[in-house]
């Protein structure tokens, strides 16, 4: 198996070729938001123009830039020249792109974004200088649309794997503990405990089979960042897992993601593969003593498979309930053994951590809250996308000054942040900083880091309605309390959208989520009375709007509703749920 | 009989080439999916027996999982998006005009065979939204030429549409 700097060199010579090697480089991105854009058709009709001219060029894909509204976007570096990134580049402008701007030598700076290079262009602004960009400090996006998520060697030219190098065969594992454990790293999945600790529990369960579980579950709607990564950069992923596994003497990865979703599926286990190929993964990596094993398993759609302890049920091809704790995974996990569960995000800043050192992070982002926090943001945004900005930041300041704030001259009325059990957020409290302690203090969690921006137009109760809907769809069923629980909480917020509310029902609701949070055993059903809490904390006046004057303020209760469910209760209509003591 | 021994063959197949380096009863099920499209009955079986384990224990994990289904899908599977974004964004009126356009009440399939419309809580492309998905494959305004989410809804009914009469 080659040494590292052999790799090193290697990459170096590839990159060179496709950079210096006289022919023009065309890239594409090709993650989720991309392809729902139309990006493969965008590629298709790239190729068939370049065969066409006769243009010999390298056409690769890349993954998401986080820019998603300019997808698809494409970029073009000819030899010597700048990269130049353009945007919203249907298959039907295809053509037009490679007649000017490969076949020809004109930038088109009506059709570009930016670029980025040593020269000087005008007309284009630098990619540093949007607003968009300029702002962000990208450490687990790094590579995330610069590099080709098929190839390793192109991670390997950016620094790729230097980490993992270090820590075999220079670093004890405890010393890659200890850096991350002076990183403050937190788990960006949603708890937000802190990483170094929940991997020293590991380190100390006795071996020589321990398990870290990566999960890519990511079921919360408004979050696409894990999928994003695996996706754009995989080698990042899996380089983090292997640096988690020297540091706690695990033997095993799992990769946990959502069946269905092909690209991050496909690209972690195409570069699996290639890790094992070059000797990354598998017996003695990099020549030293330390062996480690990475699968991908996936789960059926359930949004609860992505609680920890559920998580390891499906991995062990079971129903996604969770399980009590204690025992903790640390103890018995997956198949009973030490287990260790990550967020994919987390485990994309280790490389870093290690190569720059824990200091370095813990000198990013506020006291709480080290580093920085990975975005997506959607609605009614002027500029959705995924960022990464230092925590510390305010959402006001993510939202007007990075993601162009909310478009048509409208206001922002709340956000729903951290997935559905996050509820929602008044636009009065935007000055929160992105900040783990301070989101909790205003009531709301940063969770997963899915921020959904609505406007004016929307109505917190018919909000509610959808948020209470998912919990409800998406409750596993194991607990009572959780499974009946937000079948009452739908029932009430559905006939309040209806203008068929009974005197009580505010009240019967927060018996009814009082009884889910004691009696359940996972967040589900602890979280799940949070949405119609913080509905009903800040949007009062809609609730009594529905309630007592049976009419809904912004008129988007009176067009029919659909409220999918898992299983209606069959006496609903006839016998409506009452407060009863 | 000939079909039901083709069946069987390629569960077989599917279970014996699952890329899952662990086979457990889930992963033989989302292979038995992959390949057919959907888990018949006589796959609950050999997913027991080719795991170890009870047919109450495979039932109990196809049952949970909402992703499986127990009769073929139609000729084209629809997917509409009902996530807080997509709902923000217009899902509601895309799911409306998706539902009249093909005669259906709710989720489910055309009495033809052709569409099987399914819900999804969210496809994973928030920041393209409203979107729904094609035979799998992620759709958003921008790929069907319009600006926004407001004229999604009749493209949408008429994607569906043009789905149903077979010329995609």
């Amino acid at each position: 198996m080659p040494t590292y700097e052999e790799l090193l060199q290697e990459a170096q010579s590839r990159l060179l070729e496709l950079e210096g090697g006289g022919k023009p480089w065309i890239r594409v991105g090709a993650a989720v938001c991309g392809e729902a854009a139309g990006a493969s058709e965008t590629l298709e009709a790239i190729r068939a123009e370049l065969d066409r001219r006769g243009i010999d060029a390298n056409v690769s894909i890349v993954g998401c830039l986080g820019l998603c509204y300019a997808e698809p976007l494409v970029d073009v570096q000819k030899p010597g020249g700048a990269r130049v990134f353009y945007r919203n580049v249907t298959p039907d402008k295809a053509a037009e792109l490679v007649e000017s701007c490969v076949a020809g030598d004109d930038l088109r700076p009506d059709m570009a974004l930016a670029y980025t290079g040593r020269i000087t262009l005008d007309g284009i602004p630098r990619l540093d200088d949007l607003p968009v960009w300029n702002r962000q400090v990208r450490i687990a996006l790094r590579n995330c649309g610069h590099i080709d998520p098929l190839d390793i060697y192109q991670y390997i030219a950016q620094g790729g794997y230097a980490a993992l190098d270090k820590a075999v065969n220079q670093m004890q594992p405890e010393d890659v503990l200890k850096e991350v454990q002076d990183s403050g790293l937190r788990g960006r999945g949603g708890a937000a405990f802190p990483t170094g600790t929940k991997w020293g529990f590991l380190a100390r369960s006795p071996g020589p089979v321990k398990y870290i579980l990566c999960n890519c579950e990511e079921g919360d709607p408004g979050a696409y960042n894990d999928k994003g990564i695996l996706e754009s950069d995989p080698h990042s992923l899996i380089e983090g897992t292997i640096l988690a596994g020297y540091a706690t003497g695990s033997s095993n990865g799992v990769v946990f993601i959502r069946h269905g979703h092909e690209g991050p599926i496909h690209r972690t286990e195409r570069a699996i593969e290639q890790a094992y190929e070059l000797g990354l993964l598998g017996d003695n990596i990099l020549g030293s003593d330390f062996s480690f094993h990475v699968e991908v398993s996936l789960t059926g759609e359930s949004y609860v498979a992505g609680e920890e302890t559920a998580l390891m049920e499906s991995v062990e091809g079971n129903r996604a309930m969770p399980r009590a704790r204690p025992p903790f995974p640390a103890q018995s996990g997956v198949w009973g053994l030490p287990s260790n569960i990550n967020n994919i995000k987390s485990l994309a800043y280790v490389s870093e951590i290690v190569s720059r050192g824990g200091e370095w992070f813990a000198g990013i982002g506020t006291e709480g809250s080290k580093g920085t926090a990975i975005l997506c943001l959607s609605g009614n945004i002027a500029l959705p996308g995924m960022v990464e900005v230092p925590m510390g930041m305010t959402i006001r300041e993510v939202i007007d000054e990075v993601v162009g704030g909310v478009p048509d001259g409208r206001k922002a009325k709340f956000l729903q942040t951290g997935g559905p059990l996050g509820g929602v957020l008044p636009a009065d409290l935007l000055d929160v900083q992105l900040d783990f302690a301070a989101m909790a203090q205003a009531g709301a969690i940063l969770g997963s880091g899915g921020i959904i921006v609505a406007d004016d137009r929307a109505c917190a109760v018919n909000m509610t309605r959808v948020l209470v809907a998912f919990c409800q769809y998406e409750s596993c069923g194991k607990c009572f309390p959780c499974r009946l629980g937000m079948t009452n909480l739908i029932e009430i917020v559905e006939r309040i959208c209806h203008f068929e509310s009974r005197p009580g029902d505010l009240e019967l609701m927060r018996v009814v989520g009082q009884n889910m949070a004691a009696g359940s055993l996972c967040g589900h059903g602890q979280l799940g009375w949070n949405p119609v809490q913080s509905a009903i904390r800040y949007f009062q006046e809609d609730f009594t709007a529905h309630m007592e004057e049976g009419r809904c303020p912004t008129g988007q209760c009176l067009s029919p509703v659909f409220t999918p469910q898992r299983t209606r209760s069959r006496w609903t209509s006839a016998q409506p749920l009452e407060l009863r003591f | 009989m000939a079909s039901g021994d083709s069946l069987r063959e390629r569960i077989d197949g599917a279970l014996a080439g699952q890329s899952a380096r662990t086979v457990t009863v889930l992963s033989s099920l989302l292979a038995i999916e992959d390949e057919l499209g959907y888990i018949p009955p006589p796959a609950i079986e050999q997913v027991a027996r080719h795991t170890g384990s009870t047919i109450n224990d495979v039932w109990g994990v196809a049952s949970f999982y909402t992703n499986f289904r127990f009769t073929p899908p139609g000729e084209h599977v629809v997917e509409l998006c009902w996530g807080p974004t997509c709902h923000l964004l217009g899902a509601q009126q895309i799911i409306q005009a998706a539902l009249q356009a093909l005669g259906l009440s709710e989720e489910g399939d055309t009495s033809d065979g052709k569409i099987s419309l399914k819900y999804n809580t969210c496809l994973g492309a928030c920041s393209q939204g409203p979107v729904i998905s094609v035979d799998h494959k992620v759709v958003g305004p921008q790929s069907l030429g319009i600006t926004g989410g407001d004229a999604m809804s009749e493209h949408v009914a008429e994607l569906v549409s043009r789905l149903r009469n077979g010329s995609s």
